[in-house]
């Protein structure tokens, strides 16, 4: 890939229909076309993942009638990464008689998104926020309760209204079991089908719409083509670009990155959003990073030692002696400002030498006032497996000392461009929940994740697959030994070919972790022209190394995660440059993406609505053929455009 | 510090298996137990040998991908523990240890130390869930839940789906994990309505897969999040029931 070139001309159209926003879904929810009950059983539909997006998607589609077929590359459908969100998720229930609404809702999320999403999807996002909570409850997640028997709420990062739900630290888990029984049920009845261990290495396209996908079988190395009516990628986001995020080790770009090269455009990758409270790195045999919830935001206070030279214990150090810094900087706000301003600011205190731990390279999360305030029952009631979690991992237990913390890669904005039906440009290849970039703009808000997913699987995608769908009614599928397919096929084994044929000296993981340790150099927390130009000419060259040295053993005929980490690597050095090329083009700051040429005098991200008000949308030419941007204009007629200010 | 590591290798499910020595000679205390094996295999690669398979993802004690039999314990030595939580200040210098995969007949071995573990979906398929299309609930707050209920529905509903407690039994039973997913949804009004029919078939098709419970409790002394066997009586309970009530397919 060379550098970009930009092409203005080409305005994206993201299907939002016109009308009052707060009827604008329930309308287009009427105006679309509905397939007979009876019609419903003569389409196939293609789902990849099984996380809260795809499990709730094919749950959903199942018991319409549909045929299902519903592809992960776990052994189990339950092991997908939205088991590990632990805060909550948001809706606008407004049980707590706060003053909160839907519109606050969508309020909130544009705002916090730095106005870069589309106001029409986050709009039905949050009206979707509140059918997810009576879904959800009615399948049986334990939500925490008061004594009453009524639901519990709490307020979570950015939100000044108590809307986030919660089962103790592990609601990611209890969500995704709702979705994966709901899911098994049908799977029971017949509706849907399940491969387990079987991952997606390539979307067929033919006459210009996606009509299946080529698999692989992770126990036998099998490579086979599925067709369907329609594809739905559900296979999550790309921070293990990074190499060291709070992603499982298996969380990947595949899918949506070879849909990509198949002509699916992807949407302002440079959108990946750190998150504030992680534990910090360690030494180089790290893994990955473990996340502590923000939720722990609400009770604990952050702060640093003013000392630059402080070598006594957290509890040591006096009262004055401490700088709380969120509670200084932002006394509106305090500890609870959104995730990317808590980063930046963690990272300008270690930056400036008052980094805690032994690497200097964390700030302390303090419960002291907090169990004082309320017991230490009351803080294990709340965080009591966070607590435990973090002290498997340090050693250390926070209710005697501060937790350690530091922003760590989590989760990214960007993905797979889809207009309002939750379509790419590509017809019949839908593409929901992290995958997509359609609802957090340039800032996710915290307890948003799983919000999104879950609307996008149960209350949004049944229904605009259907009008995809309608005017397809008897028409066949591509036979799976169409050229189409074959092609396909054929591509994939000689990717598979070329990786076991390269027997280099070094790791897949070798690669990787130096591929990662670039990106989040020169694309993380904060960016320059200087450092993204520099990553723009190193990822080349190591991704050339990589093709000439990287070593894969074992074959391909058994269980081989060398080999699946292989392809998965090799995808990622084509996403980096291409977040790097975003993240230079877009000349302001916004949200997540901080490049340090445009900051406020506070050090606040400074937008430039004149010119970067758009969906970044990019088009894969061939591997030496810049890609081609295309816009969608954003445009906001509810919320005004602000500077944001959390003081 | 220097661990020797006895680790069992098996190509696929024909190959019968033996065990391989491997030196780790600088481990760190503050690596996970997976790190250690990952620092193991990136030598094994340098050698020109094939890395262990061995299953993992999340690597925070959630996903329930890991498990590993550490000295004949399952997840080790750390109570409430996963595999990939366990840490090596655990360990000390010179330490040898035994590593095996999940060994029951509901378990067979795939590779190395990575089994399959699909039983458990076909459990759950047979009633673990609560029978309520996409947009046909009423208010979540329309059915109180006092707390002490929910809170009990969701100290069963914390299992991650180890098979840890499987893999622990002497008998290689799947009660706890059965009865973890029976009392969630029976623990609870919502899944009242399905609640004799759950646990027949759940039990029913357990049964096809696993041994049988003779109350060891190794299992919960197993379990990565110490799940109790109270919820195996409570099934038990609902099961006795149902059977008398002829509910079951």
């Amino acid at each position: 890939m060379a550098i970009f070139s930009s092409n203005g001309d080409n305005a994206l159209d993201g299907r939002v229909p016109s009308g009052d926003i707060e009827t604008l879904w329930d309308q287009h929810k009427f105006d679309m076309k509905l397939v007979n009950p009876n019609n419903k059983r003569k389409f196939e539909i293609i789902i990849i993942g099984t996380g809260l997006a795809g499990g709730s998607a094919a749950a959903t589609l199942g018991e319409l009638g549909y045929n299902v077929k519903v592809f992960t590359f776990h052994d189990s459908p339950r092991r997908a990464h939205s088991i590990a969100a632990q805060g909550g998720i948001n809706a606008a229930k407004n049980y707590q008689n706060d003053g909160d609404s839907v519109y606050r809702l969508f309020y909130d999320t544009v705002k916090g998104g730095d106005y870069r999403s589309r106001e029409a999807n986050v709009y039905r996002l949050a009206e979707s926020s509140l059918s997810i909570i009576d879904q959800a409850v009615a399948q049986g997640v334990p939500f925490a309760r008061e004594y009453g028997g009524l639901l519990d709420n709490r307020s979570f990062g950015g939100a000044q209204v108590s809307r986030t739900f919660y089962a103790r630290g592990q609601t990611g888990q209890q969500l995704l079991l709702g979705a994966y029984q709901a899911m098994l049920r049908q799977i029971d009845a017949g509706k849907v089908t399940l491969y387990p261990r079987t991952e997606m290495l390539d979307v067929v396209v033919d006459d210009g719409r996606a009509v299946g996908v080529v698999v692989r079988d992770l126990l036998t190395g099998a490579i086979t083509s599925h067709s369907a009516h329609a594809v739905v990628l559900a296979t999550g986001g790309y921070s293990n670009v990074f190499y060291l995020s709070t992603n499982a080790m298996k969380s990947n770009a595949t899918a949506i990155w070879r849909a990509h090269r198949k002509g699916a455009y992807f949407a302002n990758p440079c959108y990946t959003q750190i998150h504030p409270t992680s534990i910090p790195p360690g030494e180089e045999f790290q893994s990955k990073l473990t996340l502590m919830s923000e939720s722990l935001r609400n009770d604990g206070r952050i702060w640093v030692p003013s000392d630059l030279d402080e070598t006594r214990s957290p509890r040591d150090i006096p009262e004055g002696e401490r700088d709380y810094y969120l509670e200084r900087k932002y006394p509106a706000f305090g500890n609870l400002v959104p995730r990317d301003v808590a980063s930046r600011n963690a990272k300008a205190m270690v930056d400036a030498g008052h980094g805690v731990g032994n690497n200097k390279n964390g700030v302390y999360l303090d419960f002291a006032d907090a169990i004082d305030r309320m017991g230490a029952d009351a803080i294990a009631g709340k965080y009591g497996n966070l607590f435990e979690m973090y002290e498997r991992i340090t050693g250390e237990d926070p209710y005697e000392v501060p937790m350690r913390i530091y922003p760590a890669p989590h989760y990214t904005m960007g993905g797979l461009w889809v207009d309002y039906h939750l379509m790419s440009n590509l017809p019949g290849l839908f593409v929901i929940g992290e995958a997509n970039f359609s609802d957090h703009g340039a800032n996710r808000l915290g307890a948003s994740a799983l919000m999104q997913g879950l609307a996008d699987g149960y209350f949004v995608l049944p229904y605009t697959i259907g009008n995809y769908l309608a005017p397809l009614l008897g028409e066949g599928l591509v036979d799976v030994d169409h050229d189409a397919f074959k092609v396909a096929e054929k591509e994939v084994h000689e990717r598979v070919d070329r990786l076991l044929g390269v027997r280099g000296t070094r790791s897949v993981d070798w690669f990787h972790r130096e591929l990662g340790k670039i990106v989040w150099e020169y694309c993380g927390m904060s960016r320059n022209k200087a450092g993204l130009e520099k990553a723009l000419s190193e990822i080349p060259s190591l991704y050339q190394e990589f093709q000439a040295d990287v070593r894969v053993l074992g074959g391909e005929e058994s269980l081989n995660e060398s080999l699946e980490k292989a392809g998965r690597v090799e995808d990622f050095f084509e996403l980096a440059q291409l977040m790097c090329q975003d993240a230079l083009h877009r000349n302001e700051s916004c949200g997540g993406h901080f490049r340090e040429e445009y900051q406020t005098d506070e050090g606040e991200a400074l937008r430039d609505d004149d010119n970067f008000s758009y969906v970044a949308a990019w088009e894969h030419n061939s591997p030496d053929e810049p890609a081609t941007l295309h816009k969608e204009p954003l445009e906001f007629n509810y919320v005004a455009l602000t500077q944001r200010s959390y003081k | 510090m220097k661990i020797t590591l006895n680790v069992w290798r098996q190509k696929n499910p024909q190959d019968e298996g033996h065990f391989e020595t491997y030196e780790a000679p600088d481990v760190s205390e503050d690596m996970s137990f997976l790190e250690m094996l990952d620092q193991v295999n990136e030598q094994l690669i340098s050698q020109g040998d094939e890395p262990i398979q061995f299953e993992h993802d999340c690597r925070e004690g959630i996903c329930g991908s890991c498990g590993l039999m550490i000295n004949g314990q399952a997840h080790g030595p750390q109570r409430g523990t996963a595999t990939c939580q366990l840490h090596m200040r655990q360990y000390r210098d010179g330490d040898e240890i035994t590593i095996e995969p999940w060994r029951a007949a509901g378990f067979p071995v795939i590779k190395d130390l990575v089994v399959d573990r699909t039983a458990f979906d076909r459990i759950v398929e047979a009633g673990g869930y609560v029978s309520v299309p996409t947009g046909a609930a009423p208010d979540a707050n329309l059915i109180p839940v006092p707390k002490a209920t929910a809170d009990r529905a969701m100290d069963a509903a914390a299992c991650i789906g180890c098979g840890a407690c499987v893999a622990a039994c002497p008998n290689g039973a799947a009660q706890l994990f059965t009865a973890s997913k029976v009392s969630h949804l029976n623990l609870l009004p919502q899944g009242e309505p399905e609640r004799y029919e759950r646990v027949a078939n759940m039990v029913d098709t357990m049964e096809q897969f696993f041994g049988s419970c003779t109350n060891m409790g190794e299992c919960e002394a197993a379990c990565p999040k110490e799940i109790s066997i109270d919820f195996i009586a409570m099934m038990n309970r609902d099961y006795l029931k149902a059977k008398f009530r002829g509910n079951g397919r």
